[in-house]
């Protein structure tokens, strides 16, 4: 852990906030190095990262299976706190995890659920087949990705998924100004 | 050129995903660093906060339990025995404008939207070691001054009142924080 030399802290008190600074507290886990040095640490991690790869179809898959348990459970019981909970958390997970994972478009079309549930006003309004294709389209762009062609086809499945739920969540949310305001707004996640 | 000496900071990791876990822990040790604690959900985070008092944490939002959010808001907490200083790095799947907003208004000292790669995180490091920002404590907010931007081109309306000021120094609650451990 960082050890610093034992600092003071400054306080500007204004009328109706403090401003608090205190000396950098990490200040002493910075090193000069040369221009030209070589060690990397960022291409280290990639290639720790690459080291890991072999695994990511495995935990990939069973992040699919996991959002297939979630939807299953839906169909059984119905959208209720938990099911619903579960299903997001499931899909959120894959939204994250996908493209680190090798899975793009995977991700692209979890996201995609995501807000389904995230702002359909009601998901027992949503039709069920709209939630069953995103689940289906997740599936098979983990399982079938070692055959050729499929990444181009796996793209163009999500982007018509994420063209079909956005057209119904504008629908749905034209009274919902703030809803709205979201699912039509930009992301920010890195472009890949 | 600066480098970070990674073995000398110590990590407290929170996300429930254990894949993910194992990819940050991956990143941080092919870094350098050593010491990278574990938790799946914000009420662990918490209780591993004031055990190992990390220098970073870095965490997931969407957790059980306790989110990422709350945990931030339960460290940033100015009156607390333990460290409200530390720099928080919200790493999530959220990925819409507003959820930063949100997070950094909780104190969030850095926002980095999935998919993870080893250059965002180590920037987002960097940035948290290299270039700390004041905290600003009002009625309804302390942590990081959320005003990035210290050029004087500020055009919108003035919401930090000014009058007097008065300066007082005081030990540093970081090193009492650390030397009550």
């Amino acid at each position: 852990m960082a050890k610093s030399k034992s600092a003071t802290v400054q306080i500007s008190t204004f009328a109706d906030h403090h401003v608090i600074t205190q000396p950098n507290p990490l200040r002493n886990v910075l090193r000069r190095v040369a221009e030209r040095d070589l060690d990397d640490p960022i291409a280290r991690a990639e290639k720790a990262l690459a080291g890991l790869s072999g695994e990511f179809k495995n935990w990939m898959t069973i992040e699919a299976d996991r959002l297939s348990d979630a939807h299953a459970a839906i169909l059984r019981d119905g959208f209720t706190d938990v099911t619903r909970e579960e299903l997001f958390r499931a899909a959120h997970d894959i939204k994250g995890d996908a493209a680190t994972f090798g899975f793009p478009s995977a991700g692209a079309a979890a996201e995609s659920l995501c807000r389904i549930i995230e702002h359909a006003p009601d998901l027992d309004e949503v039709p069920s087949n709209l939630i069953a294709h995103h689940i289906n389209a997740i599936q098979a762009i983990v399982r079938e990705r070692t055959k050729l062609d499929t990444a181009a086809t796996a793209g163009e499945l999500s982007k018509q998924l994420r063209g079909i739920a956005d057209v119904f969540l504008t629908h749905a949310n034209r009274d919902r100004p703030e809803h709205l305001e979201a699912v039509l707004a930009p992301s920010i996640a890195p472009a890949e | 050129m600066f480098r970070i000496d990674f073995n000398k900071l110590r990590f407290l990791v929170c996300d429930d995903n254990p894949h993910m876990r194992r990819i940050l822990r991956t990143l941080l040790h092919s870094f350098g660093a050593r010491e990278v604690y574990e938790s799946e959900d914000g009420a662990t985070a918490l209780e591993m906060y004031s055990h190992y008092v990390p220098d970073i944490v870095i965490t997931d939002w969407s957790m059980p339990i306790f989110d990422g959010l709350e945990l931030a808001q339960m460290i940033r907490q100015p009156d607390s025995k333990g460290n409200p200083y530390a720099p928080i790095i919200m790493l999530t799947g959220h990925s819409e404008k507003r959820r930063v907003t949100v997070a950094r208004d909780a104190g969030v000292t850095e926002f980095l939207a999935k998919p993870i790669s080893a250059k965002g995180l180590y920037q987002r490091i960097l940035n948290v070691v290299a270039n700390p920002r004041p905290f600003i404590k009002t009625k309804t907010y302390f942590g990081p001054d959320r005003r990035r931007n210290t050029a004087n081109a500020y055009i919108g309306p003035e919401r930090r009142i000014g009058g007097e000021v008065e300066v007082m120094q005081q030990p540093s609650l970081l090193d009492k924080a650390r030397s009550t451990v």
